[in-house]
């Protein structure tokens, strides 16, 4: 019987199989910051063991991070502490560093695949939920907890039970204004929070074959807001096109070698997913969350729904609790809900290409009276490409603040956070309470959504702001 | 790691479903570079209603968390196992966890346990009912057991074997040294290197 996606690369990683046991997998590539690995750095000096391979390991500063005046000392002590903690960790055990400051800085899932180190066909793993963003390549890639991170450290295997594995297909053309960010939502909606769980989710079909890497990782990044730990594509064209010359992908023979085995990473015709779910692009529109789980989304052109209208006790005890903490009223129409803040980034949509869609539409247009907006660049390379095109010109001139790269707002560790009863539309990726902040409240959206919200000041899309634009220099 | 084998104790009933990590311990308390001391960050903001069912004094010195489905969401931060151990719990008992949460709280010794939800209710209403009722959590008999209420329980065998001798992982892998060397030596040239070696 044929294999799938999943299947082939975890079958291609194992080290030991033994009856009872799980897996031993080998380990491609260890991403590392600063939240969670000094516990496990700790581990290892405690008991005398070095890193085993650190070539395969490398970390970077990201969600500490402040996002202004970095050339400063951090103001927050416990932050600085944690900074300085993975800095003296790497400097004592040689593990290559890109600290605050450096020009490859930035978020740890935005800072693998360009320097092309995530590669189709590798297994990636690192202390963070969002490592499945990774999978857009091919990779198997998924978030691991601490106790893992000091496993991967000393041994670079892990023991892993392999996972089922659900097709997600997506035939069709998306609709004019849907982005990626509005399919994995809607997806998410469907299936649920814990619908993913046990799974590796493969993203396939036409409406997936023609996005770009950008747009295939903030999908496979939110694949864990499904429950599924790693989401993934089969690499292609737009694949090896993405990966060609960057620093760390393969030359000469080697790249010959690499597309040759990256092109046999595909599900075979005859391998039977353990679970299939198909959605039909066309039927896709602009896509915000309205409650406190990225599950709790909707059509922006909907309403908030009616927790009495849930037959499942618990969902309906879910939505009655969001609406509370949301401030919001069952039958309210999405668009009228007015936002104080807006947040561009995030390891979900903090590159290149989305700060690109978001200033298209700011271009010419002003952030509304009241509305304060963050963009964030994923890295440091992101904001020096951005720089380059003139977006930050465009996000300045409009009224929005122009920051330095970081996890920033996403989960407000740094200063960037919302105030109590504050809400946000964010390119984020969970809409949690006080994810951003203590009593901040979060509607998850595309940059799109994102830079039209912040003109209207309500939740809106591209399509609502036909006549908003001033020309350009005026 | 500490060893599992059973606990008996009385029981927090959290009747709230999708009970992310961001709630188990909020992200600011994850700069701290220790495994203790993350108790009082526990459930903080929900914490801060009095009436919220962990500050109710008859629910002091529980140490079995029954929870609704899908406990454990979103970030992988084992923080969150750390805040459920640091506070007193030993055990927490769900329809349905996240799994990189259920990765980590079995590698800490947090027996997780997987209950149907008819089986949650049971001890929901028993537990409000009479907050003094104790739970039994038996990993070597796979069983929970409370008054009026005896569930089975699935745990795969490896992980219960661990668990019930406390085993550190690493130590286990670390045997299988020649299996890891062997594969290494035959991985092509073109798997990418952070560093020349």
């Amino acid at each position: 019987m044929g294999r799938t996606l999943a299947e082939k690369v975890w079958d291609d990683h194992v080290v030991r199989r033994a009856e009872g046991e799980p897996d031993l997998l080998f380990i491609d590539l260890h991403l590392l910051h600063e939240v969670t690995s000094p516990q496990a750095f700790d581990g290892l000096r405690q008991a005398g063991r070095p890193v085993r391979r650190l070539d395969l390991t490398i970390a970077t500063e990201d969600h500490n991070t402040p996002t202004l005046d970095i050339d400063k000392p951090i103001a927050d002590p416990v932050s600085r502490a944690q900074l300085e903690t993975l800095r003296k960790n790497c400097a004592e055990f040689g593990v290559r560093l890109h600290p605050l400051g450096d020009v490859e800085q930035g978020v740890v899932h935005v800072v693998g695949p360009q320097l092309g180190l995530t590669q189709p066909g590798t297994t990636v793993v690192c202390g963070d939920s969002h490592t499945s963003t990774h999978g857009a390549f091919g990779a198997l890639a998924f978030g691991i907890g601490t106790s893992q991170v000091e496993h991967v450290l000393a041994t670079q295997t892990l023991p892993m039970a392999r996972p089922k594995t659900m097709a997600i297909t997506i035939d069709g053309e998306l609709p004019d204004g849907v982005t990626a960010k509005d399919l994995i939502l809607a997806i998410i909606a469907r299936i649920g929070t814990g619908g993913g769980q046990g799974y590796i989710l493969e993203y396939r079909g036409s409406a997936i074959e023609k996005l770009s890497m950008e747009a295939r990782m903030t999908i496979c990044n939110m694949s864990i807001e499904a429950g599924a730990r790693a989401g993934m594509i089969a690499p292609d064209e737009t694949t090896f096109d993405y990966l060609k010359g960057r620093d760390h992908a393969p030359q000469g023979e080697d790249w010959d070698a690499a597309v040759a085995y990256w092109k046999t990473l595909r599900t075979d015709e005859d391998a039977v997913f353990d679970a299939e779910v198909v959605i039909e692009a066309a039927e896709l529109a602009p896509f915000v969350t309205w409650g406190t789980n990225p599950g709790q989304g909707a059509p922006l052109s909907a309403n908030v729904p009616d927790p009495a209208s849930y037959e499942d006790a618990s969902e309906r005890n879910a939505a009655e609790k969001a609406l509370e903490y949301m401030g919001l009223t069952a039958g309210q129409p999405l668009r009228e809900i007015n936002v104080d803040t807006v947040f561009v980034g995030s390891c979900t949509n903090g590159r290149i290409e989305d700060l690109r869609n978001a200033a298209a539409i700011l271009d010419g247009r002003k952030v509304a009276d009241g509305v304060r907006m963050l963009v964030v660049p994923g890295s440091v390379r992101v904001a020096l490409q951005a720089v380059d095109e003139g977006l930050d010109k465009v996000f300045t001139a409009a009224g929005a603040e122009w920051r330095h790269a970081g996890c920033s707002m996403c989960l407000g560790m740094n200063p960037d956070q919302l105030a109590p009863g504050e809400r946000s539309a964010s390119t984020s990726n969970r809409n949690f309470e006080g994810r951003q902040g203590k009593g901040g409240r979060t509607h998850l959206v595309s940059p799109q959504v994102a830079a039209a919200t912040a003109v209207l000041g309500h939740l809106a899309s591209p399509a609502d702001l036909s006549d908003a634009r001033t020309p350009a220099g005026v | 790691m500490e060893a599992f084998t059973a606990h008996t104790g009385r029981a927090v009933p959290l009747r709230r479903s999708n009970v992310d990590t961001d709630q188990i311990i909020p992200a600011h308390w994850l700069k701290k570079v220790t495994r203790d001391g993350f108790e009082d960050g526990l459930f903080e903001a929900w914490r801060k209603d009095e009436n919220f069912v962990l500050n109710r004094p008859e629910r002091q010195g529980a140490s079995v968390l029954v929870a609704g489905p899908d406990f454990g969401t979103g970030s992988s931060r084992e923080h969150a196992v750390w805040a459920l151990q640091n506070y007193g719990f030993k055990t927490v008992i769900s329809s349905r966890f996240a799994d990189i949460f259920r990765g980590n709280s079995l590698k800490n010794g947090l027996l997780t346990v997987v209950l149907d939800q008819k089986t949650v209710d049971a001890l929901w209403e028993l537990t409000e009912a009479d907050p003094t009722a104790e739970v039994t959590v038996d990993l070597e008999a796979r069983q929970v057991r409370a008054e009026g209420i005896t569930a089975d329980f699935e745990l795969d065998e490896n992980a219960r074997w661990r668990l019930l001798n406390g085993l550190d992982d690493i130590s286990l892998t670390l045997q299988n040294e020649a299996d890891i060397a062997a594969y290494e030596a035959a991985r092509p040239a073109y798997k990418p290197r952070t560093i020349q070696a």
